[in-house]
């Protein structure tokens, strides 16, 4: 399409922005996007340093009954996933659609591994009796109480990100077999490229938080 | 010429069914309307709310109401008025049609998004006034859900609390899309300090949403969990800390009165500057001011608290951050005194409405400086003072602004005009009215008048009974303007594109506007509100080029 002018008194020309396809402007407003979620798990960051400061040796201790080897064996898939997520957008942007497809497969299925290792971390601790209110837990020191509320919402909610990740990799799959997402025209899997970065961000945060102070 | 009622764009490509082509417009002024009519229907369920309390309050004892009734009432009026009127209030609707007719753009940056958080708000009301027809009735803890009594009560509080998690998603859509759009749709030539103030108002809100609705959006889940699973983060029986979720809450709703009175200011600095046909004085000190307030808005929210058992420390400073947001807001106020000065002044029906709400804003403003003082706030929490004091900020302020920023622009967005007797005859009812309903309650509280009770002590009775009669002419003016618009529709004479003499871009355009605003886009190398010898310097040509 041609570029639409305006043009000031004396004549000269002014270049228009198209709202209907406005490269800057949807990465800027996913940023924007992107700067709520973080305001979202801020206040829950917030809300564990509060409590981890006032019990912090329960803290500790509760942190220790977590497998850190299923955590960390967790961190660096998701590590890795952003790294293949990242070469996905690269070699979209060379041309390279069919290696940048299978870069997007690849890092969906990390994601759904992570949640494979997620979901067992979850069921061993409901196994022994861990969730909240339960009688077990109940009965335990406010801290551990604490603490565990705490990592099932931290954890569930980072969870639900994932479970939306695997969403929108999909979407850009589907996209990229329509030619809706083309090397010209990537900006779908640039914006999901940076909320994968930003999920793994959240993990690489929660991960020491959670496995790492009683270790 | 055919305008966006006649012609729009959807989702889906094409419909035949009118209702249809509504729901489903991706048409920013259409999505604007769409907002308006549901608010605006809400807006009238809270204010029948509102006089059915007052009918109860007007003697003392009980008449007709259970004391558990009257406790589900108050928060039905609150959470309509706050959660479902007041804030999508002037963005979603007045904001919607308006910001980008005055940007020169053609649209928002996200047409689908808008929609999507239309979509969303009516889901919200949808789940909001399910807590109605379900359970236990509706919820009793007011429109501030505080722990642990909401965790506690067997009132239908859940609905509630997951309907105000889906407000706060379409409130941060709108917001993300507002603030796209204000940085990538300007008109080519428009600085940010060539824009009109009303954006500046909007943008600044749009921050104020961004950033502040997720932290109420996760103190709200939480709040759920606690309701369903027991997680403890608010229970004190699980070691959980209920003064966390004040703060929390307060964290999100401090900024959010901004958010609710920030575009009101911003409508102040367009009709003002209009109907004085001069520029604004201070545009620069107005636009900053607005930035700034909310800036410092952010760290102000534990004057909420003053009573709550923090510490005297915490006391302190906020209570002066508390004074500090109110400088920004006197520069305001000083500006626009200043605009009058000299100006030719014409008191049309916006312009009455705009006065009006800046005495009814100064009142709230300077007993929020009353509340914000430590010891005063001891005696005074929780007293009808407080109340009274929101009151005139929301309802003497926010609402005031809101109406006369409708009389405004009711010509451009329905290209007719309403009558100006009847416009004026409403104002001068509503001033009256809402002085009457609300001014008693200061001295109420003063004297020690409690609030959220369905009963009070026969020494108050002459207070509440004023105030019932100004709910009366409150609710009366309300219709008249209700009347006068609907009758304005029918009757009407054309408006044309421009009945105010006004400058900014909306006005450049016929009204109502084509599907598509600006057949081309103008470029903006001049100031807002430029005037001389009261009539507006800058004309364009039929091609939007500037004749000089
Ligand atoms: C000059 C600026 C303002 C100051 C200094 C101020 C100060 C205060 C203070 C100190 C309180 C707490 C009183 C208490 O709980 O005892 C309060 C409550 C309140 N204010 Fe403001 N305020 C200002 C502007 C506004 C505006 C613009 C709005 C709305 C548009 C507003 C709405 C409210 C509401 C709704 C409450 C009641 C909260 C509750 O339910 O307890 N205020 N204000
Ligand atoms: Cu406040």
């Amino acid at each position: 399409m041609e570029q639409e002018m305006a043009y000031d008194a004396l004549g000269n020309s002014h270049p228009i922005t198209d709202y209907k396809d406005d490269y800057d402007g949807e990465k800027f407003g996913f940023w924007v996007f992107l700067l709520t979620e973080m305001m979202m798990f801020g206040v829950l960051f917030l809300l564990f340093a509060i409590n981890f400061y006032r019990h912090s040796e329960i803290f500790a201790l509760s942190s220790g009954s977590l497998n850190v080897w299923l955590g960390g064996t967790n961190t660096v898939i998701l590590l890795l996933s952003t790294y293949t997520m990242g070469l996905a957008s690269l070699k979209m942007r060379q041309g390279k659609v069919r290696v940048s497809a299978y870069f997007v497969g690849v890092t969906l299925l990390m994601a759904i591994i992570f949640l494979g290792i997620k979901a067992l971390e979850w069921s061993v601790d409901i196994g022994h009796g861990i969730y909240p209110s339960s009688k077990i837990l109940d009965a335990k020191d406010h801290g551990e109480i604490l603490f565990f509320g705490l990592y099932f919402v931290m954890t569930g909610l980072h969870g639900l990100h994932v479970i939306f990740g695997i969403a929108l990799m999909t979407w850009v799959l589907l996209l990229i077999r329509s030619g809706g997402i083309r090397p010209e025209h990537n900006i779908a899997l640039k914006n999901v490229t940076l909320y994968w970065d930003f999920v793994h961000l959240i993990w690489i945060i929660l991960f020491p938080l959670f496995y790492m102070i009683g270790v | 010429m055919s305008s966006f009622y006649h012609e729009t764009e959807t989702v889906f490509g094409t419909h035949k069914n009118p209702i249809l082509q509504w729901i489903f417009t991706i048409d920013h002024k259409r999505i604007a309307l769409l907002y308006m009519g549901v608010m605006f229907t809400l807006f009238f369920l809270g204010v029948s709310a509102a006089v059915t309390m007052r009918a109860e309050l007007f003697f003392p004892g009980p008449q007709f109401l259970q004391p558990h009734t009257y406790n589900e009432l108050f928060t039905f009026h609150g959470i309509t008025m706050i959660f479902l009127f007041i804030v999508p209030g002037i963005p979603a609707a007045l904001g919607n049609f308006i910001l980008p007719l005055m940007l020169g753009a053609r649209d928002l940056s996200f047409p689908r998004l808008n929609l999507l958080s239309w979509w969303f708000y009516i889901v919200g009301v949808v789940v909001a006034y399910s807590a109605l027809m379900s359970g236990n009735g509706f919820a009793d803890t007011g429109w501030t859900f505080y722990a642990p009594y909401s965790l506690r009560t067997d009132s239908h509080v859940l609905p509630t609390l997951i309907a105000a998690f889906i407000l706060g998603i379409s409130s941060i859509l709108t917001g993300i899309n507002f603030v796209v759009t204000i940085h990538r749709l300007r008109a080519p030539g428009m600085g940010f300090f060539k824009m009109p103030l009303f954006i500046w108002g909007l943008y600044s809100t749009a921050w104020i949403q961004v950033l502040a609705t997720p932290v109420i959006g996760i103190t709200l889940l939480l709040v759920i969990l606690e309701r369903t699973l027991g997680i403890g983060i608010f229970d004190p029986t699980k070691g959980g800390d209920p003064i966390l979720y004040e703060h929390l809450f307060w964290i999100y709703s401090h900024p959010a009165v901004y958010l609710m009175i920030l575009p009101g200011f911003g409508i102040i600095s367009e009709v003002l500057t209009t109907f004085t046909r001069r520029t604004i004085f201070g545009y620069h000190a107005i636009a900053i001011s607005s930035a700034s307030i909310a800036g410092i808005g952010y760290l102000v929210w534990g004057h909420h608290m003053l009573t709550s058992g923090i510490s005297d420390m915490a006391r302190i400073i906020f209570s002066l951050l508390t004074f500090l947001v109110a400088v920004p807001t006197g520069v305001k106020i000083f500006d626009w005194i200043a605009t009058l000065y000299k100006g030719s002044i014409i008191l049309a029906t916006p312009m009455l409405w705009i006065l009006g709400s800046i005495i009814n804003f100064t009142i709230g403003g300077l007993t929020g400086l009353t509340l914000g003082a430590i010891g005063a706030d001891i005696h005074l929490h929780d007293t009808y003072f407080v109340v009274a004091h929101f009151h005139y900020t929301i309802l003497g302020g926010v609402m005031f602004m809101f109406i006369g920023g409708l009389h405004y622009w009711y010509p451009k967005i329905t290209g007719k005009l309403y009558n100006e007797v009847r416009g004026r005859i409403a104002f001068g009812l509503m001033f009256v009215g809402f002085n009457t309903l609300w001014f008693p309650m200061f001295i109420a509280g003063f004297l020690g008048n409690p609030r959220r009770y369905f009963d009070y002590l026969p020494t108050f009775t002459i207070y509440h009974q004023i105030a019932g009669i100004g709910a009366l002419l409150v609710a009366s003016a309300l219709l008249l303007v209700l009347y006068n618009f609907a009758r304005g529709l029918k009757e009407g004479k054309e408006a044309g594109p421009n009945p105010w003499n006004a400058t900014t871009l909306e006005w450049h355009i016929p009204s109502p506007p084509p599907l598509k605003n600006f057949s081309k886009i103008p470029y903006v190398d001049f100031d807002p509100y430029e005037y001389e010898n009261g009539e507006p310097v800058v004309h364009f040509d039929e091609n939007f080029r500037r004749v000089m």
